[in-house]
């Protein structure tokens, strides 16, 4: 899916848990999440801390958007 | 007796479903599940003596899962790894695919998996196990079993095996050398001349296929972009209103959230069936960032959350329909003027 989008021409950025499997089916730009049943959460953490976590993950992916990248690219930090 | 140590997942040793993927590697002796069919097919030839198995979502998310398997398998000083076979379920494809590199890798014995074409295992591990086509389901685990058993006699007493087209297993990348009763410059005349009358042929140097997609440019101003929220982890209205397939889904589903702050428990759900979805249901926003994104929509650091999120269930769909639905929804997504997409996966 994330391949058939980028075509487009519009830039997509893969907020995923297995960056290998990213990896392999070719997303440009990937930013690893924390756990596969909660990519963006985690139920350990009381609420507000929750949504920092959050907060902290998409202004990450927000961060890949904007910049240019000519190969595949995780963005760990 | 050929001493054979079979890798797993919980699900396959009875351990329970998604609601244990996180279980951390452990082994009993002997065979339970599928290791049943194989231990029966060997017919004495060989002999599962344990059975090592780990939840899907714990080995795929802990690095150091594979080295716990490794250290479980090692102790039964085995002469041959069976790994699976996964089919097309991609975190058991990748675990898999860890262990069955890993075992030739560091035992320095052989291995051997076997997964659905379409797997993400497949393309990562080929080159580094032996890995037998099956079915996109357990409902192949007999075809499955008829296949890998003989190629893991062979394998565990160092025979040779045929080509991957004879034997049924994905092609390793490995050339070897042959003799072919007609000369190159005759086959290489009686392909084109089939290729020219559109008939079918088969190549004997197959083109790797480099399926990839250039980088778009990135954003430029992110304080008057419109930005998607897609997803394949299956959140929907609750209900399912448009019955979305909890996995092979046959569709996608596009919901307004014009003037919602947050998705919530008591109006979304997840409509997924590989994963343990009591987290997204108490909370989608774990998996489906709305409130982040309208935060930051009012807050001006982004120009504008789209009116409408798309969604599909990720589990073991078809790359062909994931492709289709993907193309439609890009093709929306311009005729709206978005101008990025957040894509997140479980």
């Amino acid at each position: 899916m994330v391949k058939e989008i980028e075509k487009t021409g519009i830039p997509v950025v893969h907020m995923c848990t297995v960056v290998p499997i990213s990896l392999t089916v070719g997303a440009n730009r990937i930013v690893p999440t924390i756990a596969i049943p909660h990519p963006l959460g985690n139920p350990a953490l009381p609420e507000a801390e929750e949504k920092a976590l959050r907060r902290g993950l998409v202004t990450k992916a927000l961060k890949a958007l904007q910049t240019p990248v000519d190969k595949q690219t995780v963005f760990e930090e | 007796m050929i001493r054979i140590v079979h890798y797993i997942n919980q699900f396959y040793a009875g351990k329970g479903g998604e609601e244990m993927a996180n279980l951390p590697p452990e082994k009993i002796e002997g065979f339970v599940g599928p290791g049943m069919a194989f231990n029966a097919g060997f017919k004495g030839e060989a002999e599962i003596v344990a059975t090592v198995y780990c939840g899907d979502s714990y080995f795929n998310e802990n690095e150091g899962a594979v080295d716990v398997v490794m250290g479980l398998i090692k102790e039964e000083n085995p002469d041959i790894v069976i790994c699976g076979p996964a089919f097309n379920a991609g975190r058991y494809g990748v675990a898999c695919g860890t262990v069955a590199a890993a075992v030739r890798e560091q035992l320095e014995i052989p291995s051997i998996t076997g997964m659905y074409e379409e797997n993400p295992g497949v393309d990562m591990f080929k080159s580094k196990t032996i890995i037998v086509k099956t079915r996109n389901s357990a409902a192949g685990m007999r075809d499955a079993v008829k296949s890998m058993v003989p190629l893991t006699l062979k394998l565990a007493k160092g025979e040779e095996l045929g080509t991957p087209a004879a034997e049924g297993y994905f092609s390793t990348g490995i050339r070897k050398g042959l003799f072919e009763e007609k000369r190159g410059s005759q086959r290489a005349v009686d392909m084109l001349l089939k290729k020219l009358a559109g008939e079918p042929f088969e190549t004997e140097y197959p083109m790797p296929q480099f399926d990839r997609v250039d980088p778009s440019p990135a954003i430029a101003d992110l304080a008057s972009a419109t930005i998607a929220l897609v997803t394949s982890g299956g959140i929907v209205p609750k209900g399912n209103p448009d019955h979305i397939e909890s996995s092979s889904a046959s569709r996608y589903g596009k919901y307004d959230i014009e003037g919602v702050d947050a998705l919530s428990g008591a109006t979304e759900e997840t409509a997924h069936g590989g994963y343990d979805p009591v987290a997204a249901n108490l909370d989608p926003n774990r998996v489906l960032p709305v409130d982040v994104l309208r935060d930051m929509e009012k807050e001006g650091i982004i120009g504008k959350l789209h009116r409408y999120y798309y969604t599909t269930v990720g589990n073991g769909t078809a790359v062909a329909s994931a492709k289709k639905y993907a193309e439609a929804i890009g093709k929306e997504l311009i005729a709206d003027g978005v101008q990025a997409v957040i894509l997140t996966s479980t």
